[in-house]
């Protein structure tokens, strides 16, 4: 009997910790099945095995950071059929975006004692910033049965199963206390879901590592944090973390920081 | 250009590495004129803007440098912090940080040993394939790493980046009753280590013996995590805190990582290997003599044997956190406060690839000025070059392509980090 062919499936990394791609691996129970449902076609960090391009499915890890790496993107985004981001670094810049608020080059001659070697753009970027992409998946890192769920949602073609609430909501369905009742800063309101409410289930304020949900109310959050004694500076360090660059969380710390100009 | 005497081996882009590295070696007759591990992943400049952060986020934020060890780098940051504001983790919040490490150890080695270099040993291109022949023994390796897993989203909320960890200990201390949870596996995932350590002692190692400085951390009464000396097998005995009189970062052309010397000598080794060489009466008494039936004891100066002597850890640190878990007492606050102050902070331990140093020198809010952070596989760079040199003769007697296949599993006996590597100095340059 003539086997289906199966889906082809690549991997990709940008400026990250390896830590999303990592999650693929990290699903210990169904790497092998996944293995035989898929042909795992490029995937740097797990095989040595390279098989060419077009890919049914492309899962693209980091942020855009070089401008070797802007026109790799473009040729992975022709080479895919669908392109899913995976995690804080694809669809928001990560860490490495606390760039995109200084000046890169002083950056470069704090790390690196001949500058003139490194090859770096001004800015971290998100994929999406450059091509389009079919689905982005929130976390730094994903959680991998979200993770797994899109994989699948885009094998069968349908929509992912993926929650777009904010990481309050799951908090309260786990049933925990609330941290901010003890004067704990919390992004919770404002951070989109997915991790399943892990900070405050064990009791820290969560940072929001799956940056901004949609339409979050910042400025109200925010409000709270100056009234239980939070300082602009803590406002802003609170704001730029993983997803310092997405917009919702950008535009507040960047107005946090120009009120503070003003008042002055 | 080749003819038959001189050639070159490329990988323009290393697999089975975590990160972005090319290998080129060039041979002439069976001597190596040039090897270049080059590392073209983008730099990420975490210590260009810690600059300005507060002590308290320096774990998390350095913990984004490696997903693969992020706990190595909570621990240094944390031990770091704690040195520069003078405050002492011991009792049970100390052993909970080994317990955490345990985890750590369990899963990266297991990633490494079965998923990345196994596959070398057998010919496979990786652990999938691997699994069509070989698929009782994958299936082993991956459950040894989903009990690491386990100990790691247990105590640190998630495998990957735990958010369990902070400056003084950890939000939330684990109950016995949920430790207890894991003993089944973990006590399954020991002798599953152990059987899988005995079959991999009859692999093939290729013969390549050097006379390698070993460093690695040395503790009078435990296999080292967190503390100790920083020792060599060539007599180097310091405090940390003189890491950098010691030890000097360069930067080559060809790369975006920074690589280390020991100031007067050059090259050493640091990793598993080491910590096996400098502290083998540390292991368990059974652990020993099971290294010893697997043909490794010290010195051990196969790097090839390294594969062997992560499994042994592995073996070590299972034994270790069942013990932890066996009899432990919750601790009475899960953190010690700290007070802020300006000073300057050394952290550095034992990360599963070698040893993790940090530095900071933080102001009177607590605010970081300066960080410096060097991890091990900028430290291991130069060794990993001068054993492809020593490989040469071998190199050239083989084929072309199991002659690169060969080279590769060289360079994955340090199960390097790239993503780790790249991005770091010690050496700051002030611009006027
Ligand atoms: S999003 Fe976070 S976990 Fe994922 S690659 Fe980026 S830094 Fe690593």
């Amino acid at each position: 009997m003539a086997r289906r062919k199966r889906p082809k499936l690549a991997v990709w990394k940008f400026a990250s910790c390896d830590g999303c791609q990592l999650s693929v691996l990290d699903l210990e129970d169904e790497l092998l099945d996944i293995a035989g449902a898929l042909d795992i076609a490029y995937f740097k960090e797990a095989t040595s095995v390279e098989k060419p391009g077009p890919f049914d499915l492309s899962l693209v890890e980091g942020s855009v950071t070089t401008s070797h790496d802007a026109e790799r993107i473009r040729e992975v985004r022709k080479q895919s059929k669908a392109l899913v981001t995976i995690g804080a670094c694809a669809t928001a810049g990560g860490i490495q975006a606390l760039r995109n608020f200084k000046d890169v080059k002083e950056f470069v001659s704090v790390v690196y004692a001949s500058p003139e070697y490194i090859q770096t753009l001004a800015t971290s970027t998100a994929i999406a910033d450059h091509v389009p992409v079919d689905f982005e998946l929130r976390g730094c890192p994903v959680n991998k049965e979200q993770l797994l769920e899109v994989i699948s949602a885009f094998l069968h073609g349908r929509k992912p199963n993926v929650a777009s609430h904010s990481v309050c909501v799951e908090c309260k369905l786990r049933g925990n206390v609330c941290v901010m009742v003890t004067g704990t800063p919390c992004l919770g309101p404002i951070t989109h879901a997915g991790c399943g409410a892990l900070c405050p289930s064990y009791q820290r304020g969560c940072y929001g590592c799956y940056g901004p949900m949609e339409a979050p109310n910042t400025t109200s959050l925010v409000r709270a944090f100056r009234q239980a004694g939070s300082s602009t500076v803590d406002v802003v360090r609170v704001l730029r973390t993983f997803n310092a660059n997405a917009p919702a969380f950008r535009k507040e710390s960047e107005a946090q920081e120009k009120g503070e100009e003003e008042s002055q | 250009m080749s003819d038959d005497k001189t050639r070159t081996i490329q990988v323009d882009y290393m697999t089975r590495v975590e990160g972005e590295g090319s290998l080129t070696i060039r041979l002439e007759g069976d001597r190596a004129t040039e090897v270049r591990l080059a590392i073209f992943e983008p730099p990420r400049f975490f210590e260009a803007f810690l600059r300005g952060r507060s002590f308290m986020e320096a774990p998390d934020i350095t913990s984004r440098i490696c997903g693969i060890c992020p706990v190595a780098y909570l621990m240094s940051a944390c031990h770091a912090m704690e040195d520069a504001l003078g405050v002492r983790v011991g009792g049970p919040l100390r052993t909970l940080r080994r317990l955490l490490y345990c985890g750590e150890w369990i899963e990266s080695h297991a990633l490494h040993v079965f998923l990345l270099h196994a596959p070398d040993f057998l010919g496979f291109p990786d652990a999938m394939s691997m699994a069509k022949k070989h698929g009782e023994w994958v299936k082993r390796g991956l459950r040894i790493k989903k009990a690491g897993n386990s100990l790691l989203s247990l105590m640190g909320g998630r495998e990957i980046h735990p958010i369990n960890v902070r400056v003084g200990g950890f939000y939330r201390a684990p109950t016995r009753a949920e430790l207890e949870t894991l003993l089944p596996e973990l006590r399954w995932g020991h002798d599953a280590a152990v059987e899988c350590l005995e079959w991999m002692a009859r692999f093939d190692f290729p013969d390549l013996e050097r006379d390698y400085e070993f460093v690695a951390l040395r503790h009078p009464n435990e296999y080292p995590f967190c503390e100790g000396r920083l020792v060599s097998s060539r007599g180097l005995d310091i405090d940390i805190r003189d890491y950098d009189g010691h030890f000097v970062e360069e930067q080559a052309p060809y790369s975006s990582a920074l690589r280390s010397r020991i100031r007067g000598r050059g090259a050493y080794l640091c990793g598993p290997l080491a910590r096996f060489n400098l502290n083998f009466e540390q292991l368990f008494p059974e652990v020993q003599d099971l290294a010893r039936r697997a043909g490794v004891a010290p010195p051990c100066r196969n790097p090839f044997r390294m594969l062997l002597v992560r499994m042994a850890e592995i073996a070590q640190v299972f034994t270790e956190a069942i013990r932890i878990i066996e009899s432990y007492v919750p601790p009475a606050t899960p953190f010690v406060e700290a007070s802020v102050r300006a000073a300057t902070g050394y952290g550095g331990t034992e990360a599963p690839r070698g040893f993790l140093y940090h530095r900071y020198a933080l102001d009177e809010t607590g605010t970081i000025v300066n960080a410096n952070i060097v991890p091990p596989t900028s430290q291991n760079q130069l060794t990993i070059e001068e054993d492809l040199f020593e490989l040469a003769p071998i190199l050239a007697s083989l084929p072309h392509d199991e002659a690169t296949r060969r080279a590769e599993q060289a360079v994955r006996n340090y199960d390097p980090c790239i993503s780790c590597a790249t991005h770091f100095l010690t050496l700051n340059v002030e611009r006027g």
